[in-house]
């Protein structure tokens, strides 16, 4: 299954022109700075915009093209706003139950008993959206949306409305979602960090169009993009824990491209997890260090080199088939002479386990 | 008995009177009111303002439009005749007619006040939980606008319990059919019984005031529910 769309929006002050291709399964974060259209995206595939005009085709159903314009209560979607929005005269039950009421039995592939205990929302049922917190509502929401079952789940910026506190306590139920449930979540963002965390496959927005569509682990890695060129630049890698150091408490994950050693006991053998790796504690040398505390030395090659700032450079790697970024002061990349396709060895001073 | 049998009619026409005109105001006036939170039409402001005009309106301008509509020459009333009926000036049929553009911005504005205060965000979460536009007025709208029709039937209510200009010009005060209790008020002065105006003025201004209460004391514990 995948997400075909193309929508045109003519605001004025605003417009949106874009054309994608999305995976049907997953996580896609839909990413770019405020204004971009993210949220205008949403909508338009959720049949909110009324005056946005194209195509969209989710799986075999087309539900929108020249001539036919499915409205946004015959979309079998799910929806979660910016705000929790839920409704005010209802309690949490009522509110969950609001979608369900209106299907039939029979397409109803997520138990509400389900969404209720993945949401962890099972002791506010007979609360009212005024008694919870936050947080609290924000999760009501989200099951609310899960409680239909959608075939597509839509998400602007469920957590942006929340402080840091109320973010963490969410964004673990986010997951659980993502590797529980066979349906494909579209999400839009503008933190990179719950991009990092949660998505599979990325559409970068800007000034409402696409500037790139791929996976998290290429398009973070990229030199022409805006990700790689933050001071708080990024590689994300997928791995599996494939064994332990019991002497030291090391942790071995490898990648396609080697074996991580981490300190610590990290989930049971045989689990993905996911890598971030920060450009700037990435650092090069020419010759392999023996004598030396980093225990991630891997041989790379060079692929790019760009500009970051007057006095530093970000140095895209490969190792084998995977992509690391290298932040290191312009003095440094012109002493060794870097270059294109030169051989160097990558010393990962850290590596945070995301999920 | 200090009220005369005349007070307690003309008391039980006003009631049955204001209860039919507050009825028939939101049956027609909550569409209305729904079109005009909602619409984006241009010149909206043309209806908001016509809506608006019996607030200014002399009462007996509207009922002197109105009987010269309502009466035997008027369109209505020669339709009315070439359809066999009678015309509707100096009928009850006339003061409800009245009394229904009288009191039509009391029910209309404390709707569409009510409604705009909801917003669109409510209405669009229900969309994407398979309500349709119907389904999404019925179960969002008019619950989350239940303070609104508390106020808009309350003050529609009180506000024809007290019309006066309007009902003597269409109804012409006539005991057993259309005649009011405020004209009631009246002729006791005009008849220097002072007695019998006494306790009609105060048994309305009592019942209307307390009628407000209600409504007040209410909508503030709607709101204390709705954040």
């Amino acid at each position: 299954m995948t997400i075909e769309a193309r929508f045109r929006i003519d605001r004025g002050d605003f417009r949106l022109d874009v054309k994608l291709s999305l995976p049907g399964s997953g996580v896609t974060a839909i990413f770019g700075p405020s204004g971009c259209g993210k949220t205008t995206l949403l909508r338009a595939i959720a049949g909110l915009e009324h005056t946005a005009t194209g195509y969209l085709k989710v799986g075999e159903d087309v539900w929108q093209d020249s001539q036919r314009f499915l409205p946004p209560h015959r979309r079998p979607l799910g929806y979660v706003f910016q705000e929790p929005s839920l409704f005010a005269h209802l309690n949490v039950r009522g509110n969950l139950e609001y979608g369900r009421k209106r299907l039939k039995h029979q397409t109803l592939t997520v138990s509400l008993d389900r969404a209720v205990e993945l949401l962890g929302i099972g002791q506010l049922l007979e609360r009212r959206p005024h008694q919870l917190s936050g947080g609290e509502q924000q999760r009501v929401a989200i099951a609310r949306a899960l409680a239909v079952s959608p075939s597509l789940l839509l998400l602007d910026e469920p957590l942006a409305s929340l402080d840091e506190a109320r973010k963490q306590e969410i964004l673990p139920y986010l997951e659980a979602l993502h590797c529980e449930l066979d349906i494909p979540l579209l999400y839009v963002s503008h933190s990179r960090q719950e991009v990092a965390r949660l998505a599979d496959h990325l559409l970068l927005l800007t000034a409402g169009r696409v500037q790139a569509s791929g996976s998290v682990a290429e398009l973070f890695s990229r030199l022409d993009l805006p990700l790689a060129q933050g001071e708080d630049s990024e590689t994300v890698i997928e791995a599996v824990v494939s064994g332990r150091d019991e002497t030291y408490h090391i942790s071995h994950l490898d990648f396609p491209g080697g074996r991580f050693a981490v300190a610590g006991k990290i989930r049971p053998l045989g689990q993905p997890v996911r890598l971030q790796i920060m450009a700037s504690d990435v650092s090069l040398t020419l010759e392999p260090q023996r004598k030396t505390s980093i225990l991630n030395i891997f041989p790379a090659v060079i692929e790019q080199i760009a500009e970051a700032g007057t006095a530093q450079v970000m140095v895209q790697l490969s190792i084998g088939s995977v992509r690391l970024l290298s932040r290191i002061t312009r003095k440094s990349a012109v002493n060794l002479e870097l270059k294109q396709g030169m051989l160097v060895h990558a010393q990962v001073k850290s590596v945070a386990v995301l999920t | 008995m200090i009220l005369t049998e005349h007070d307690l009619t003309a008391l039980a026409i006003t009631l049955k009177l204001a209860a039919l005109t507050t009825a028939i105001l939101l049956v027609v006036g909550t569409p209305v009111a729904w079109w005009l939170a909602r619409s984006r039409w241009h010149f909206k402001f043309l209806v908001e303002a016509v809506v608006a005009l019996p607030l200014v309106l002399p009462p007996t301008v509207l009922g002197f439009y109105l009987l010269v509509a309502l009466g035997p020459h008027g369109p209505v009333g020669s339709l009315m005749q070439s359809l066999g009926g009678r015309p509707l000036a100096f009928t009850f049929t006339g003061l409800v007619i009245g009394s229904v553009f009288y009191s039509m911005p009391f029910v209309i504005q404390p709707l569409q006040d009510a409604f705009a205060a909801i917003g669109q965000r409510p209405l669009e979460v229900a969309a994407t939980l398979r309500a349709s536009p119907l389904d999404r007025f019925f179960t969002i709208a008019v619950p989350l606008a239940r303070p609104g029709f508390l106020t808009a039937a309350v003050l529609g209510f009180t506000h024809t319990l007290g019309e006066f200009g309007v009902v003597l010009m269409i109804g012409g005060n006539i005991p057993g059919q259309t005649q009011v209790i405020s004209i009631a008020i009246y002729d006791h002065v005009e008849a220097l019984e002072y007695t019998q105006a006494h306790w009609i003025s105060g048994g309305l201004l009592l019942f209307s005031f307390l009628l407000l209460m209600v409504v007040y004391a209410l909508n503030r514990r709607f709101m204390v529910v709705q954040p």
